[in-house]
């Protein structure tokens, strides 16, 4: 064990419960040293599977998540679950409501649940949960599992960061054109018609077949599945359980996991490059005088938003230029 | 270099024990939401575990525990026990709201609550508490 290593990050890794709740709140709140302990979390991820979840409000991802928690405890499996909400745009305010759902697993500390809000801003929300994500996977957690609103595209930005992505559909939500649209039907590896008992649900069913199988799949794709589930009861659950394995064992065998990670890593990369340019150039604003002092030359018609902005990014670039 | 830090308020709202009167506790989520505070409703009969198990898991700032039974005499220590136990206790606000007969209140106060808000205490007085007194995160 490396000796700088943050004491955070060994309590962590000792299995205390409050040092994984700090470190994810260092994660989510960015604060100061934050990326020192991500950092020394990453040697010792990779050992969970990660499930998101998304879907439109009111599908029952929060439900259906208590029933998947529940199950995989049954199989003796400990389970990490981020589940993220909106926020106020106004007040920056949110109620995080999730966690009311968990009613199967109440009290057992082998599922921890963490509730995150998407503060709009920085939109560094994917990198957050990703972190957040480390952390659990770190701490030992066996399955994680995310769970986000499918509106928008910070939800699918977060929920691919996942191994095994599953999109609930309610049934008769029928227009087929607002799923396309959403670039929900390209995310998702397994499809779960939730509240299956409910009438429309066949139909549902049908319409997603057709349009997955309009899908322009690459030989040795996964064919998406669809999966069938009433959350409340339990009803299909096994079954949703063992298409995730099935999705899993896929990942290992046809070598997309290693691919996905690439990608991942890479999609972090260039995350951490560009908040800390953004960083570095918010620096230089304030350096000079401050963005309204610029813009108030823009006002005056003295000069253009182009011509500053190659103004301010001058000296990085030139930096840049010499290596 | 600075790196730029976001921090909310986080503050979970519970309802302990048998007692099914939860209008209070919505009134306090949604002013709190309004205030920019982060609030996890924990819902309604959760046992004294389940709320420490929420308040570790979420590390929130503030816990506020809603309860209008009667029996807040066995429950908020058990709750109080159980953050101590995760080593929670230090860094939680913890208020109580609700019924509580003024010779309950040295005890609870004793058993670790910091403030105690009684029925018809104006919602900008437990949000400025909250403001002056939640603990700072690093």
């Amino acid at each position: 064990m490396a000796p700088d290593q943050p004491e955070l990050v060994e309590d962590l890794l000792d299995g205390k419960h409050r040092a994984l709740a700090r470190a994810i709140t260092k994660i989510e709140n960015r604060s100061p040293g934050y990326r020192e302990v991500v950092s020394a979390l990453y040697p010792h991820t990779g050992g969970a599977d990660v499930i998101g979840i998304t879907g439109s409000p009111g599908s029952g991802k929060s439900t259906l998540v208590d029933k998947l928690a529940k199950q995989y405890r049954d199989q003796g499996l400990t389970v990490g679950v981020i589940a993220v909400d909106p926020s106020s745009p106004f007040t920056g305010g949110a109620v995080l409501g999730d966690r009311i759902r968990m009613a199967s697993t109440a009290t057992d500390m082998d599922v921890f649940f963490r509730s995150m809000s998407a503060r709009g801003s920085l939109g560094g929300l994917s990198t957050a949960t990703a972190d957040a994500v480390k952390a659990l996977d770190a701490f030992g957690k066996d399955k994680v599992i995310i769970e986000t609103v499918g509106a928008g595209q910070n939800e699918v930005d977060i929920v691919k960061t996942a191994d095994t992505v599953a999109v609930l559909v309610p049934p008769s939500s029928g227009d087929d054109v607002q799923m396309l649209k959403a670039g929900i039907l390209e995310i998702g590896d397994v499809f779960v018609v939730n509240k299956a008992d409910l009438e429309g649900a066949n139909r549902t069913v049908t319409e997603l077949r057709n349009m997955l199988d309009l899908r322009d799949g690459e030989e040795g794709d996964w064919d998406p599945e669809i999966a069938e589930t009433v959350a409340e009861s339990g009803e299909g659950v096994p079954d949703l359980l063992e298409t995730f394995d099935d999705h899993t064992t896929w990942l290992d065998e046809s070598g997309r996991r290693e691919e996905k990670r690439h990608t991942r890593y890479a999609e972090e990369l260039r995350n951490l490059l560009r908040e800390d340019a953004s960083e570095l150039l918010e620096a230089e604003l304030e350096a000079r005088g401050g963005i309204d002092e610029l813009v108030a030359r823009i006002d005056a018609g003295e000069t253009t938003p182009y011509e500053l902005a190659d103004d301010v990014v001058e000296p990085v670039r030139d930096a840049l230029a010499d290596d | 270099m600075s790196e730029e830090s976001q921090q909310n308020i986080r503050c979970l709202v519970a309802k302990v024990g048998l007692d099914g009167h939860d209008r209070g506790a919505h009134v306090i989520t949604r002013a709190f939401r309004d205030a920019g505070f982060e609030v996890i409703y924990s819902g309604l009969h959760k046992a004294p575990e389940e709320i420490v198990q929420a308040a570790v898991q979420e590390d929130v700032d503030v816990l506020g525990i809603s309860i209008l039974s009667g029996a807040h005499n066995t429950l908020v220590p058990k709750i109080m026990e159980g953050l101590e136990e995760y080593d929670a206790f230090e860094d939680t606000l913890v208020i109580v709201g609700g019924i509580i007969p003024d010779e309950d209140r040295e005890g609870l106060e004793e058993a670790g609550v910091d403030a105690i808000f009684g029925p018809g205490t104006p919602m900008e007085e437990t949000i400025e508490f909250i403001e002056d007194n939640a603990p700072q995160r690093d």
